[in-house]
């Protein structure tokens, strides 16, 4: 029962998130990231779909390369959540974005920033 | 005060400090002071040199960037002198950070021989500093997501020190732009 409440509660903030307001949080990202072109963080242009660590060109922590994540809503909402917790050893030294709306809004608006 | 007056390594240092430019915060002062406890402290060394090098690289792309601004020619006096003094901020944190890392025995990263910048939509001197502004933003944002995650707190603290200057940096470019320079009580 619990999980299907959680089931639908994350459906919910999924189906409800704003993408503009995405974007304002994307602010927060712009030290390391940017859509188009690698930085201190990889593009994220192709994200979703994309494996973990496969950005040619770019150089990857090891715990990146070997998390064999596949980039989703499912698996960045985990990601963004808490980084170092969900790959240890990432390069990624951010304590995440705690807020499941923020973090909603935030994949939406990678979804249609490219 | 002289160096002849000098009564301990303490004033000597703080001296030092002054006088070669290196106006540095306290947090940052004890970073490069050599304490025993900094190194000794428990926490994982290895972890905290990972956020480190992560926060060096993005300081190395700050100076990179505001060269880049500063030779564009479109900034003029006196927010082209704006633009070297923070560049020169950015030189002094990724000299801390790069000595820290060493200090607790990690490898500190080098610079790149090229960075990617979007050169072909700063047009104007408002295109350079809303750049800017971007950068230090997520520079800020990027501190208080760090801050939380170190081992060693006195980390904790030089990270929240440059936190501190470079939220500074982008209130100020906000201002520059004719924006509120201070859009919230809280940054995120």
């Amino acid at each position: 029962m619990i999980s299907v409440a959680a089931t639908l509660l994350a459906v919910g903030i999924a189906a409800a998130a704003d993408p503009e307001k995405g974007k304002e949080i994307y602010g927060r990202c712009l030290a390391c990231h940017a859509l188009e072109y690698d930085r201190v963080g990889p593009r994220h242009c192709g994200l979703f779909g994309r494996r973990a660590g496969s950005v040619k060109g770019f150089t990857y922590s090891e715990a990146m390369q070997r998390s064999k994540i596949v980039w989703n809503e499912k698996t960045l909402d985990r990601f963004l959540a808490n980084p170092p917790k969900a790959v240890p050893g990432t390069a990624m030294t951010y304590a995440g974005v705690p807020d499941a709306k923020e973090r909603a809004d935030l994949i939406a608006y990678l979804k249609q920033a490219c | 005060m002289s160096f002849l007056s000098i009564r301990t390594p303490a004033q000597a240092r703080r001296l030092f400090l002054s006088r070669s430019g290196l106006a540095l915060s306290g947090a940052a002062v004890a970073l490069l002071a050599g304490r025993d406890a900094l190194a000794a402290k428990s926490g994982d060394k290895s972890s905290d040199t990972n956020i480190l090098n992560t926060a060096l690289a993005a300081e190395l792309e700050a100076i990179a960037a505001y060269q880049v601004g500063a030779e564009s020619g479109l900034l003029q006096k006196p927010v082209l002198d704006l633009a070297v003094t923070f560049q020169g901020h950015h030189k002094q944190h990724a000299e801390v950070l790069a000595k820290t890392i060493q200090k607790l025995g990690g490898k500190a990263v080098a610079a790149k021989s090229k960075y990617t910048f979007p050169v072909e939509k700063l047009k104007s001197q408002a295109d350079v500093l809303r750049f800017a502004a971007g950068l230090e933003q997520g520079a800020v944002s990027a501190y208080l997501g760090a801050v939380p995650l170190f081992g060693n707190r006195d980390l904790s603290k030089a990270a929240a020190s440059i936190l501190g200057d470079e939220a500074m940096h982008w209130a100020v470019l906000r201002q520059a732009l004719g924006e509120a320079p201070v859009p919230s009580a809280f940054v995120s």
